[in-house]
């Protein structure tokens, strides 16, 4: 089934309940070629209008989950949401860019997905499209927490980002040069309006963690009048106040006892994930 | 003749030089004979894709096959129903243990291994049943679809545990033990360094992954049609197993999509052999990347623990090793592993004491066999690492440690063989040590430098460290320990062409390329082709370890040079000259005097002349219980300088440059050469810093290419060939060495020893992973 407009794709799944919407099909069909999963049928959106580009709506980009990561690559993206251009860049080799969609990474809500961090940094919502014309909103970070599920029939049509206008990052850790998986990634997203920092850790846990302590305390230090300045030692401290909060040191043993270590693999990611931020936050700030 | 090829090699030698390396003036040599860069002539077809692999086979009326595997490392099999599979609409035959008509195990050094397992699974992945039908979809659904009843046992997954435990197999749990004791074993030096190494699952992971078509012949007998690198050995088991002749098994070599070590193999060839014969129709099978992961034979892990003793000076008294080779629950090849690991424990050093064992055990874990310098491979990475503790012990620099130690032509290997062929270990060294470091990366936007974790990524100039290892390795050539290592090879000219057959399988070595120029040196013709290879021509042997560079290649030779004796003898009769006076040269004969000229289609005189002639190199011995024995016919050695940077505080690695100098013997066509270094180099970089088939509990986790991290064109390093040492090997034809084998032994070697040098970390577990190279507070 190939529809043109997100209607026809939504009444599609509704008649037929086993179909699997399939967008660039990097994730989608290694599944299948692999043999784990064998969809009845399957509803094709690459012919569907509407969802590859992105308008404006007061100061939120509507971004089509048709967006491939290719064009969000380009440099008249990256100068809006510098984040997830960032992300769209590592996000594997020029044949998945080419084909990889963002609502794709989003729905399949891989660990990995490099897209994801920075929605979730970003606070983003989704615009799903239901059965007879319905329409509602998700944060982003509900569907990937399982807070809310999207139900038959429904399809991710656009992602909701605000523009921030401000320095965004998103670095990741990988075993390779080339493009690999992310060991760890964190996107670091400033909000100079709201004086406000954000930051989401990927690939540690299975979806995007949020250090909310840590992100108010280091919005507090920063220099928002100047020239957005911190003071000494306060990045290191950040990185490695988002890595307790995302990688903590086990619970402490009752009744004496060795205190519990976590294992190396376990403390290399957690400085990893110090690095990153600590990183991604000075190269927002610099 | 002569003169000209002299003055090939010399041009050859300075492409290879320090000064033109990087020029690589290949335009300019001859467009033929040896020391000629010459495209393959499949090489067009391959690019585009044109070229018919055993995956593009058809037949009329074909079958697709497909394997159902174990799904645990170690099971009783209780029972196998493959009722419900025989019942699928389109299913004509299913296959299992009870099916087979001749032997139910196969194996080249011992027949250890069933085709189908039978009573008990001993590796996730094991063949259980195959199944032949008219669709592959079908053909995969009722492979699904036997039901076979396990009893799951706990699976012995760690080679250690693996002597005390009770055996998994008849033959016992121990494959081979090699007691190594040479000099004085109680010998102690005035400093030793100790480490302990381990050394991962390096998979293959070929091109194309496995595929076969069998077509059954109305004699009762089947042909094969595959990539087999090994075609005689095994049409041998095949038949075995058919319970045929040989003369009623035929195997077609199609072109090989990639190979480093075995590929299709038996395992894979009786199911769908059975399937053909069983239900009289060609039956093709392509297994999915999966299934190639799990079936063919991986790397063998090795955990390695060494003590060095050395005086003040630096020079090596005693080296002792415990070597503990995994091979899986099956022997296969694996003796040949241990045996060049024991053997070359001690690298290319003089060692006057040695004290080494090693072990070849089975366990749960994925098959061990065959692939590009195993067993010295893993020794390499181990006995380099131990050079640069024993440099750091005693304050010496790494490099000048190692050229206090060289071996040399006349010394003697720890298993009593004296090493006659050329080993110009210091002069590699040297070279090396001699060549520029490749410049350090300029900060600022205008000149971005490849950072480690790659373009866009995390890493942070201020926070990387350069590393600068050195590493010296050797492997052996051809088949040891006594193997009868021969080669066939029928040379035809007829009017203006030349054409040879030799069952020798090109994978990917470039023997057609180099047969091709072998006649045209000799015979001075330039058009020659080579004939597929299948079983009806004499056996060339395996595919492996340079061999037919060496056989192959020396058979060729003699074949034409017995051409152009018959094609000479009536003209030099003639002249009353003998026919070395003689010479042949771009299709024309002229005498030395210049009295006779002639063209050589002119001397055939319409007739068509045949040769056929063999090369069998000098014979072997096996090594004796206590590792000595004349065990090699042949060594090649490599010197390597590896230059990394670190991201410390992440531990990504990225390898900036390997500088390269090999003993060659001679280079035969320069452009081939400088691939086949590469290669290796890669291949070396990839067990290095990425490549380890991850299992669990016996369970081979994620066999797909995603988390199986092969290196990519961004992680490929500058590879820098300083130096080509061409000494000629008097004992080989052409004085030529295998080029493939040492470069994937030394690399991995040469890139832990400049992580070690980057971050002063041991780096003693190859792949290194990122923990191992990340510096400072943990």
């Amino acid at each position: 089934m190939l529809p043109t407009t997100l209607d026809e794709a939504v009444s599609a799944l509704t008649a037929v309940p086993a179909a699997v919407p399939v967008a660039g099909g990097t994730d989608l069909m290694a599944d299948v070629n692999a043999g784990q999963l064998r969809p009845a049928a399957l509803v094709g959106l690459g012919r569907v209008g509407g969802i590859r580009g992105w308008e404006y709506q007061d100061g939120h980009a509507v971004l089509g989950a048709g967006l491939t990561h290719a064009r969000m690559c380009r440099p008249d993206f990256a100068a809006l949401i510098p984040g997830l251009a960032a992300a769209a860049r590592v996000a594997g080799p020029p044949q998945v860019r080419n084909a990889g969609t963002l609502g794709g990474n989003v729905v399949t809500g891989a660990p990995t997905g490099d897209a994801l961090p920075v929605l979730a940094a970003l606070e983003a919502a989704l615009s799903i499209a239901g059965p007879g014309g319905a329409h509602r909103e998700v944060p982003v970070s509900h569907l990937l927490a399982g807070v809310e599920m999207l139900q038959p029939g429904e399809l991710v049509g656009h992602v909701r980002v605000p523009l921030l206008h401000a320095p965004q990052t998103f670095l990741k850790a990988t075993g390779r040069t080339g493009p690999g998986r992310a060991l760890a990634s964190v996107a670091v997203v400033l909000d100079p309006v709201r004086r406000g920092v954000r930051c989401a850790v990927g690939a540690v846990a299975p979806m995007p963690l949020r250090p909310l302590e840590a992100e108010r305390w280091i919005a507090s230090l920063i220099d928002w009048e100047g020239g957005r300045g911190l003071p000494e030692g306060a990045l290191t401290a950040f990185g490695e106040y988002v890595a307790m909060a995302c990688i903590p040191d086990p619970p402490a043993e009752e009744a004496g006892g060795e205190p519990p270590v976590l294992p190396p693999a376990a403390l290399h990611l957690r400085r990893t994930v110090a690095t990153l931020s600590r990183r991604g936050l000075g190269r927002a700030l610099a | 003749m002569t003169d000209m090829a002299e003055t090939r090699s010399n041009r050859a030698t300075r492409t290879g030089g320090p000064v033109a390396a990087d020029v690589a003036p290949e335009e300019d040599l001859a467009a033929h004979g040896l020391g000629a860069s010459l495209t393959p002539e499949d090489a067009p077809a391959k690019v585009t894709g044109t070229f018919p692999y055993a995956a593009d086979l058809w037949a009329e009326g074909l079958l697709w096959a497909a394997v159902h595997r174990a799904p645990h490392p170690r099971a009783r099999i209780v029972s196998i129903d493959t009722e419900q599979a025989e019942a699928m609409p389109g299913v004509l035959a299913v296959v299992t243990h009870r099916d087979i008509p001749g032997e139910e195990s196969f194996g080249r050094k011992v027949a250890d291994q069933p085709v189908f397992a039978r009573e008990e699974v001993r590796y996730h992945g094991e063949p259980i049943a195959a199944v032949a039908a008219d669709h592959p979809d079908t053909a995969r659904l009722a492979a699904a679809a036997v039901v076979v009843e396990y009893e799951v046992l706990d699976a012995l997954t760690d080679p250690q545990e693996s002597f005390e435990s009770e055996p998994l197999h008849p033959d016992g749990n121990v494959v081979r033990h090699i007691p190594l004791r040479y000099g004085d074993p109680s010998v102690s030096g005035e400093v030793m360094v100790e480490g302990m190494y381990r050394i991962g699952r390096q998979d293959p992971a070929p091109v194309g992954a496995e595929s076969a078509l069998a077509v059954p012949r109305p004699d009762g007998g089947v042909e094969i049609y595959t990539a087999s690198t090994d075609p005689h050995t095994d049409r041998d088991l095949a038949a075995a197993c058919f319970g045929l002749p040989p003369e009623q098994v035929k195997i077609v070599v199609t072109g090989v999509p990639g190979s480093l070590g075995d590929r299709e193999d038996v395992a894979l060839q009786v199911p769908l052999g059975l399937l053909a014969m069983r239900t009289g129709c060609p039956v093709k099978i392509a297994v999915t990347r999966e299934e190639s992961f799990l079936g063919h034979p991986h790397r063998h892990p090795t955990l390695l623990r060494y003590r060095h003793h050395a005086d003040a000076e630096g020079k090596l008294l005693k080296v002792e090793a415990q070597i503990l080779m995994d091979a899986g629950a099956y022997a296969d090849t694996s003796s040949d592993a241990l045996a060049a690991a024991v053997s070359f424990a001690a690298g290319p050093y003089v060692v006057p004491h040695a004290v080494v064992d090693g072990w070849m055990v089975r366990t749960n874990n994925p098959p061990a066999g065959h692939l590009r310098g195993e067993g010295a491979m893993q020794v390499c990475a181990a006995h380099e690492a131990q050079m640069d503790r024993l440099a750091a012990e005693l304050g010496i620099d790494p490099a000048e440690l190692r050229k206090r130690n060289v071996l040399a032509t006349g010394d003697l290997l720890p298993t009593g063989q004296t090493v006659t062929c050329p080993a110009p270990v210091e002069e590699l060294l040297d070279a090396v040590r001699e060549a520029p470091l490749p410049p350090l990366p300029k900060e600022g936007p205008q000149n971005q430098w490849l950072l480690p974790g790659g373009p866009g990524g995390a890493g942070e100039p201020a926070a990387v460290r350069r590393g600068v290892g050195y590493a010296l390795g050797m492997v052996h050539m051809l088949g040891a320990e006594g193997a009868d290592e021969v080669s066939t090879a029928t040379v035809k000219v007829s009017g203006p062409t030349a054409t040879v057959l030799c069952a020798a399988a090109d994978s990917g070595q470039g023997f057609t390329t180099l047969a091709r120029q072998i006649v045209q040196e000799t015979l001075g013709i330039d058009e020659v082709h080579v004939a597929p290879v299948d079983t009806d021509q004499p056996s060339a042997g395996p595919a492996m370890r340079g061999r037919h560079t060496w056989v192959s290649g020396g058979a060729v030779e003699r074949a034409a040079k017995m051409v152009r004796t018959q094609l000479l003898q009536p003209l030099a009769a003639k002249f009353g000259m003998s026919t070395e006076l003689l010479s042949i040269a771009d299709g024309k004969i002229t005498s030395y005097d210049g009295v006779l000229s002639t063209t050589v289609v002119e001397a055939l005189e319409d007739k068509e002349l045949w040769a056929t002639a063999q090369c069998r190199p000098h014979p072997t011995e096996p090594l004796d219980e206590t590792g000595q024995g004349d065990a090699f016919v042949g060594l090649a050695f490599a010197a390597m300088r590896a230059v990394v940077d670190v991201d410390i505080e992440l531990g990504t690695v990225r390898v900036v440059e390997v500088a390269v100098a090999q003993d060659v013997g001679r280079v035969l066509n320069p452009r081939q050469l400088r691939a086949r270094i590469e290669a290796g180099v890669t291949q070396g970089v990839g067990a290095a810093l990425s490549e380890h088939l991850r299992v669990a509990g016996g369970m081979v986790r994620h066999p797909d290419l995603r988390t199986y991290a092969l290196p990519t064109a961004l992680d490929a390093p500058e590879v820098r060939i300083v130096k080509l040492v061409e000494e000629r090997d008097v004992v080989a034809p052409f004085g030529a060495k295998a080029a493939s084998g040492v470069p994937v032994v030394v690399a991995p070697a040469a890139v832990a020893s400049a992580v070690r040098a980057a971050t002063g970390r041991p780096a003693n577990r190859l792949p290194i992973r990122p923990q191992a190279a990340a510096v400072g507070p943990q």
